[in-house]
């Protein structure tokens, strides 16, 4: 067992950190995070930074040389990811372009094509967006009921999209729809891109619980797009959705936002009934267990960097990541909250609060966005642990038949 | 970066799963615990014929001279088949303490012998139904000379000697003892789990030898269950996986209402939160052997960490393991019990949970988290 970088490693995390360092400022203890993403300033700022980075070539380490990326190794890219993340930048907005969509675009568009979408969306020029959930379609998006009629050389969509992070800024979408109810649910759908500026797309963003918007509805209403725009045969909707799951980001995210290093040092400063909150022996308690979660995920990490730095594929451990932290992530807003007794329920300029306000109010989405708690239990349960699926009413039965209930 | 085992260290932890599963461990705790033999004699003389007393003991003591790494892979394996020996308390804790502590001469006699088996010790510290503590020892040690009673001796019974954890005239100090001197009278205690023997231990005017500082044997003591810490922790996560993988098995065997059980997603988020905590508690535990075997400043907290991280996960999995089982998880017959049994005695020996999120926190208040 071993801690340290590589030689190679070691140099070119110096080289990530010396160009970090003279671009950007080291994050200030607390940031409380904001989702409002609508906000025009911020895009900016974002778009500005990344191309920054893909000057320098820092945007997209692993992509190859000719689509604006540096080839780089697995390590490389982690090593530059844990860098950036303790620099105050902007970030969220690319992570879907650049995560889920480039890889698909990569792998299933035409070279021309990818001449001419892959560098601009490394650059942050063109934003783009995934259009997959639906109304009747969230954890199970193969449930999806968008249509897609082909004539001639175009396609006519209509339908309703949900959950689309970013649809109000971005450029270009990918997206699932039906193009055929009347064969077996998961044979019955084709994958495309789109431009989002096309006639008859329609955002409307959608208020959260916290009040922002990052995410919206799209309706689509005869939306013409050229077949060349198909991304996989006709049928094969599913298939090509689950690669660009597949390739969601290497290193899941942990939860940004209050964490237990928050809740310690509020504890040692905040007053309980004439003490410091941490001589309180509840919250020690819930400190401690969160402080184990918390090293148990960082350490969790690491191994499947010892994985990959020795060339390994990483085990499924990584699977944990977001059902651990978004929880945790819940009960820590709640604690700060609480050890204000009833003047936490106060909006207040503190900054302390308003990160744990603001992870108690976000805490909910993230236990629910990119896989809920129960869906992530499932595939931990099926894919990891090799336990039965559930019998299924969706079956070996057209579409069009399956039981629908509400929407 | 890498946070895993050498393949020579993977190699040791191979072999001593199959040499475990070929001496059907399990069925040999089963057997003590039926039998009340207190510990499986064969195969202590087994492990030590192997070698594995020996592992941290340094050549010059014909010890195997191996890291402390070594030692949590064999715990991990020890652990998944609840071995019946007294491993613990004479190689975690008893060797470690002559290895911190004893002098030249002390060493000498004891590490060779301590590999050869012909020495086994324990460590003494309970003394009453409550947590023992720097301020309520009440061992005395006198001149050498020490009076008193210890209950919950782990393998006292087959120890040859003991540490005792005893007050003296300026604080606490660790006294050496041979078991079979004059003045010391030795009682089995029932306990939650009796295929590991625990002890009344009482001195009357028993002889012993100094180890370590006198006056500081606390926090020698509190060093040697940081440490030991770490192989428990191991023993923990290996009892942690054998009770995920026998309910995964029963889960996909069992069927109930024409499906099998681990089907159902009640089950399926059951098994699934076993494998969270275990996954957590091992990542921990990887990290606390990496800081103990590099003796680096943050080895309390990572310690503490694997210890709570590994007793969750052990308590959670026996449990569980027994729910999924339903009715049969209930029976004598079943083996989902020795576990649940064991997990409880591994989270009390050195510690309950309560006190090690104690200590975890206050490494973190030592540290510099401001």
């Amino acid at each position: 067992m071993d801690f340290n970088d590589t030689k190679e490693e070691a140099q070119f995390r110096k080289k990530c950190k010396d160009w970090l360092e003279s671009n950007a400022k080291y994050k200030a203890e607390t940031t409380p995070q904001n989702d409002d993403f609508a906000n025009k300033n911020k895009i900016e700022e974002a778009k500005s930074w990344q191309k920054k980075k893909y000057d320098a070539g820092w945007a997209m380490l692993h992509w190859p040389k000719e689509y604006g990326g540096i080839g780089a190794s697995s390590m490389e890219r982690i090593i530059w990811a844990n860098e950036e993340s303790k620099f105050d930048v902007p970030k969220g907005i690319f992570e879907i372009g650049l995560g889920m969509c480039g890889p698909v675009i990569m792998e299933y568009a035409s070279e021309e094509q990818k001449e001419r979408y892959l560098p601009p969306m490394a650059e942050g020029k063109e934003i783009w967006c995934q259009l997959f959930s639906e109304p009747s379609a969230g954890s199970d998006v193969a449930g999806l009921r968008s249509k897609a009629v082909q004539n001639g050389d175009k396609w006519i969509v209509n339908g309703q999209k949900v959950w689309t992070s970013g649809a109000h800024f971005a450029d270009f979408g990918i997206l699932v729809v039906r193009h055929d109810p009347n064969i077996e649910k998961h044979k019955g759908m084709t994958f495309f891109f789109v431009d989002m500026k096309s006639p008859g797309i329609e955002v409307k963003p959608i208020k959260q619980i916290t009040g922002g918007s990052s995410f919206n509805e799209v309706y689509f209403t005869d939306v013409e797009i050229p077949d060349s725009q198909r991304l996989g045969e006709i049928g094969d909707g599913w298939k090509v959705a689950i690669t660009t799951l597949m390739n969601e980001r290497l290193a899941v995210g942990d939860a940004d936002g209050a964490d237990v290093e928050d809740a310690f040092r509020w504890a040692k400063r905040q007053d309980n009934l004439g003490e410091p909150l941490l001589n309180n022996q509840a919250a020690r308690e819930s400190i401690a267990d969160w402080y184990c979660e918390k090293s148990g995920l960082k350490n969790t990490k690491l191994r499947t960097m010892s994985a990959l730095s020795r060339g390994d594929t990483p085990g499924p451990e990584a699977s944990i990541t977001k059902i651990v932290s978004a929880g945790k992530l819940q009960d820590i807003g709640n604690f700060g909250i609480d050890s204000l007794d009833m003047a936490g329920m106060l909006r207040t300029d503190n900054q302390n609060v308003k990160g744990f306000q603001n992870a108690w109010l976000g805490a909910p989405g993230l236990r629910i966005a990119g896989g809920t708690d129960e869906i992530l239990r499932n595939i931990i349960a099926e894919r990891v642990l090799g336990l039965p699926q559930d019998p299924r009413a969706d079956k070996g039965v057209a579409f069009k038949d399956i039981p629908s209930g509400k929407n | 970066m890498n946070l895993d085992f050498s393949d020579d260290q993977k190699f040791l932890q191979d072999e001593a799963r199959k040499f475990l599963t070929k001496e059907q461990a399990l069925l040999r705790n089963r057997t003590v615990l039926e039998k009340n033999n207190k510990v499986d004699k064969d195969l202590w003389e087994k492990i030590v014929a192997l070698g594995w007393t020996g592992i941290r003991i340094p050549e010059e003591y014909n010890g195997l001279d191996l890291g402390h790494l070594e030692l949590c892979v064999i715990a991990e394996e020890l652990g998944r088949f609840l071995a019946p020996v007294p491993f613990s308390s004479s190689v975690y804790l008893f060797t470690e303490a002559i290895i911190n502590y004893a002098d030249d001469e002390i060493k000498s006699h004891f590490l060779p012998k301590l590999v050869s088996g012909e020495i086994i010790g324990t460590i003494a510290v309970t003394e009453d139904l409550k947590a023992p503590s720097e301020n309520n020892i009440l061992v005395t040690e006198n001149n050498g000379i020490i009076n008193g009673k210890k209950i919950a001796v782990p393998d006292a019974e087959i120890s040859t000697h003991s540490i005792v954890v005893c007050k003296c005239e300026s604080g606490i100090s660790l006294q050496l003892v041979d078991l079979s001197s004059p003045g010391v009278t030795i009682e089995q205690q029932e306990t939650i789990d009796d295929s590991r023997g625990h002890f009344l231990i009482n001195f009357e005017n028993v002889k012993s030898n100094l180890i370590g500082d006198k006056g500081n044997g606390w926090k020698s003591y509190e060093t040697l269950i940081n440490q030991a810490a770490v192989f428990f922790s191991y023993e923990q996560i290996g009892g942690s996986q054998a009770t995920l993988d026998m309910a995964i098995n029963y889960a996909k065997e069992r069927y109930a209402f024409g499906r099998p059980i681990g089907s159902y997603q009640a089950i399926k988020h059951k098994l699934a939160d076993m494998y969270i905590a275990l996954t957590l508690a091992k990542s921990n535990c990887y990290y606390a052997a990496w800081a103990l075997s590099t003796n680096s400043s943050d080895f309390p907290s990572a310690s503490a960490t694997a210890r709570v991280s590994a007793t969750k996960a052990y308590q959670l999995c026996s449990q569980e393991n027994i729910q999924t089982h339903g009715g049969n998880g209930f029976t004598w017959e079943y083996d989902c019990h020795m576990f649940y049994r064991r997990s409880k005695l591994l989270s009390l020996n050195i510690g309950s949970l309560s006190n090690w999120r104690e200590k975890l926190v206050t490494s973190l208040e030592q540290s510099n988290i401001n």
